[in-house]
């Protein structure tokens, strides 16, 4: 016992003190928000002031004046985009000398663009998706009221009579229990990521114990070790310690996803007070406080500088709906489980060959109900309780990552039992079986095996 | 006679070969014991029965008259053939680990650590990594791994392989000053000369099978083939004219400036002291001495006749 705790502790150790460990460990997650994040924020520094001008023009072509209205009704100005009418100007002229001007681009808008629907830009360069947008937006919503005017309705009416339909989803339970669904993008997001971050951490900490294997086989290492300790419990102590490696990380991850949350809640509470003294009379109008009106009506009562703050807020509520003792407890038995199941055919791979070229054809059909519970996520994502999540999330080959997806929606209790006990079961057959190659496996040199070997290794 | 260990009738075997056969070797205690063979005869299977790595299929191991039991590895000490070391682990660490393996504390470990290198002058390359240190290099910090928890039965297979004239000298002395604190050694090697040098008992293992054990002099005697060097001063030609039925020419070193200088083999029962008889009076006798074999000679003698058996 001494002694696989030795083997554990150097196993541990010697990569946790790795400057790799710790770049992986804080720079993994922010690499990761930072591609999230990035798009978002690359856009926004994009922007700067763009000032288009706006041209309408009759049947024959000729520039029109008089549309002042128009303009201020139909282009309102933003931060970053302004609309400058230009009544005395001809279109063909103008873009004669577009490049030279100090417009970003021209807007041309013909007389029968009621009927006809079709406005023209012409940019110095591709014009940004923001104003592409912000231009078919406002006319769209301009010309749509003015075809209500024109057939004598008013657009007061017509909004009241637009609907929007938002899903409350309750799902009753045999025993007659109620409960309503609710967080339900969040609840995918959080199984997509779990099943996920299973399936990398199985395959990466696995493959660092195959590694592991083949660097003490080829450097002969076992050899002095083996002659302290059984070769079980050398790929036991390895297949722990660097379990450990990927215990630690996950937890580090934990302390910082609280940290994160602890930020977003402190940041809503913060905005929060501003929000309410700058637009407290809009928000009143109409909405009675509660939670069910989806995001994007309010999005049109609310500037969009608040959308965030809103989010923000959305995100934290929702946050607050995840179970997530259950959820890390959960991860937490799934990692292992399937990281041992994993890890000990890996370890049996790494030392039945000699050198890690010769790994393929021995990782090949371990792998592939890896990569198939990856597929299989993927559906259960959309349908977590369909049979073949169901199924899959039981098959203890693919359960980790399965059931991880499905794991933000309440599974039934036989279900679950069932997926922990076979997973458990099976790990403990293939760590055994496993131990029975590698205890061969690593004192053999020269030759790659064949599956004929390795089948009599087992019966030694 | 003590014997530290006793190997009876030690049968192994694995899928496609038998690789020792009925082996019985016995090792005196305090004594070092040279484990030869050729590549492929079985040193290696031998050696790791010894360290229970494998277990016999039949017969067993006796270490001071008891069986061996999975506690004894804490006092034996182990250098493999190849370098067994972690490449990214740094010398004081490593040699603590593979001490504590071996049953030391850690503080036991760390103090016998630098007490080595000390001794071997190396002190500095505590924190260097394995990879850094050449391979003689590593060689002694492989060797300190071995000895470090001051194990009474120590097996080392091919200690001197890639050490340059000084290290190799080095470990030599260490070996003999480990047999002077009373540690059993038991030296696998192919290199016949540090098995003249050190070893007092052999076993030469070949085809699986023992084909020879004992002490090295009984062995050299029994493999003698009456041959002598025979240094004098005359006339050549009057150490032709002996009788070919009693003495034969093997060598001629010199003749010249009437020094002679000859390898002899007498035949017949006939005897150095018959020799010097017949010659006495035609020569002055410069030096006489019988030529015992090198151990070089006896192991490719008998590897090749056994050879020829097959």
């Amino acid at each position: 016992m001494r002694k696989i705790l030795l083997i554990i502790g150097r196993e541990y150790f010697s990569r946790v003190k790795k400057k790799s460990f710790l770049l992986m460990t804080i720079l993994g997650p922010l690499f990761f928000g930072l591609m999230v994040i990035l798009p978002v924020l690359l856009a926004k520094s994009e922007e700067e002031e763009s000032i288009i001008a706006v041209v309408f023009t009759d049947e024959h072509g000729k520039t029109i004046s008089g549309m002042d209205e128009f303009v201020a009704k139909a282009l309102p100005n933003t931060k970053f985009i302004k609309f400058e009418y230009l009544s005395d100007v001809q279109l063909k002229a103008l873009l004669k000398v577009l490049a030279y001007s100090k417009y970003y681009a021209v807007l041309h808008i013909p007389y029968n663009v009621i009927n006809s629907q079709i406005v023209e830009l012409y940019s110095k360069k591709q014009p940004a998706l923001s104003i592409e947008m912000h231009i078919i937006k406002n006319l769209e919503q301009f010309l749509f009221k003015e075809k209500l005017k024109a057939k004598n309705i008013s657009p007061e009416v017509f909004y009241s009579a637009e609907t929007k339909i938002f899903l409350k989803t309750i799902k009753i339970e045999k025993s007659g229990k109620y409960y309503e669904t609710e967080a339900r993008e969040l609840k995918r997001l959080v199984g997509y990521l779990g099943g996920f971050l299973i399936y990398f951490f199985i395959f990466f900490f696995s493959s660092q114990v195959m590694r592991g294997v083949i660097e003490e086989k080829l450097n002969r290492v076992v050899e002095i070790i083996v002659s302290t300790v059984r070769p079980v419990q050398l790929m036991l102590g390895k297949i722990i310690g660097i379990g450990m490696v990927g215990l630690t990380q996950f937890l580090i991850w934990i302390v910082l996803l609280f940290a994160i949350m602890f930020g977003l809640q402190k940041y809503v509470a913060y905005n929060e007070s501003l929000y309410l003294t700058q637009y407290q009379p809009q928000t009143i109008i109409g909405t009675t406080q509660n939670t069910q009106i989806p995001l994007q009506q309010k999005e049109n009562e609310i500037v969009s500088s608040n959308i965030k703050v809103e989010t923000a807020k959305i995100l934290l509520r929702s946050l607050k709906q995840i179970d997530f003792t259950f959820i890390i407890t959960m991860f937490l038995f799934y990692f292992v489980a399937g990281y041992i199941l994993y890890a000990s055919m890996f370890a049996a791979i790494g030392a039945a060959v000699s050198s890690e070229t010769d790994t393929q054809q021995f990782l090949f059909p371990v792998t592939i109900p890896l990569i198939f519970s990856l597929i299989i996520m993927g559906y259960a994502f959309s349908n977590p309780e369909g049979s073949l999540s169901v199924i899959f999330s039981i098959v203890p080959f693919t359960s980790p990552v399965v059931m991880m997806a499905r794991i933000g929606w309440s599974i039934p209790l036989n279900q679950l039992i069932l997926s922990v006990i076979l997973l458990v079961l099976t790990f403990i057959f293939t760590t055994w079986l496993a131990g029975r190659v590698y205890k061969i496996g690593i004192l053999m040199y020269g030759k790659r095996p064949t599956y004929k070997d390795l089948v009599k290794w087992l019966k030694i | 006679m003590n014997h530290i260990i006793e190997a009876q009738n030690i049968t192994k075997s694995f899928i496609k070969k038998v690789a020792l056969n009925e082996v019985s070797i016995n090792i005196p205690e305090n004594s070092i014991f040279g484990l030869l063979g050729p590549n492929g005869a079985g040193k290696t299977t031998f050696i790791r029965i010894l360290n229970q790595i494998y277990f016999p299929d039949k017969g067993e191991i006796l270490f001071k008259k008891r069986q061996l039991k999975s506690d004894d590895v804490l006092k034996f000490g182990y250098l493999p053939e190849e370098r067994g070391l972690y490449k990214k682990m740094r010398v004081g660490e490593q040699i603590i680990y593979f001490g504590r393996l071996r049953g030391l504390t850690k503080k036991e470990a760390y103090e016998n650590a630098i007490l080595w290198l000390e001794d071997l002058n190396i002190r500095d390359w505590w924190t260097k990594k394995i990879e850094e240190l050449s391979k003689g290099m590593q060689q002694l910090i492989q060797f300190i791994v071995a000895i470090l928890h001051k194990p009474e039965f120590i097996i080392l297979d091919e200690p001197f392989s890639g050490l340059d004239p000084i290290n190799s000298n080095i470990i030599k002395q260490k070996i003999l000053q480990l047999k002077e604190k009373g540690s059993t050694i038991v030296l696998s090697t192919h290199d016949m000369n540090s098995v003249e040098e050190l070893c007092e008992y052999v076993a030469l293992i070949n085809n699986s099978n023992v084909v020879l054990q004992g002490k090295v002099e009984d062995i050299k005697q029994k493999f003698k083939e009456n041959i002598y060097r025979l240094v004098c001063k005359g006339n050549f030609e009057n150490l032709n004219k002996l009788s070919e039925e009693k003495v034969g020419i093997i060598n001629v070193f010199k003749k010249y400036d009437s020094i002679i200088d000859v390898q002899l083999k007498l035949k017949n029962n006939f005897t150095g002291n018959d020799l010097l008889k017949d010659i006495l009076n035609n020569f002055e006798i410069l030096h006489f001495s019988e030529q015992l074999p090198h151990m070089n000679e006896i192991f490719i003698n008998i590897v090749k006749r056994n050879r020829v058996d097959i």
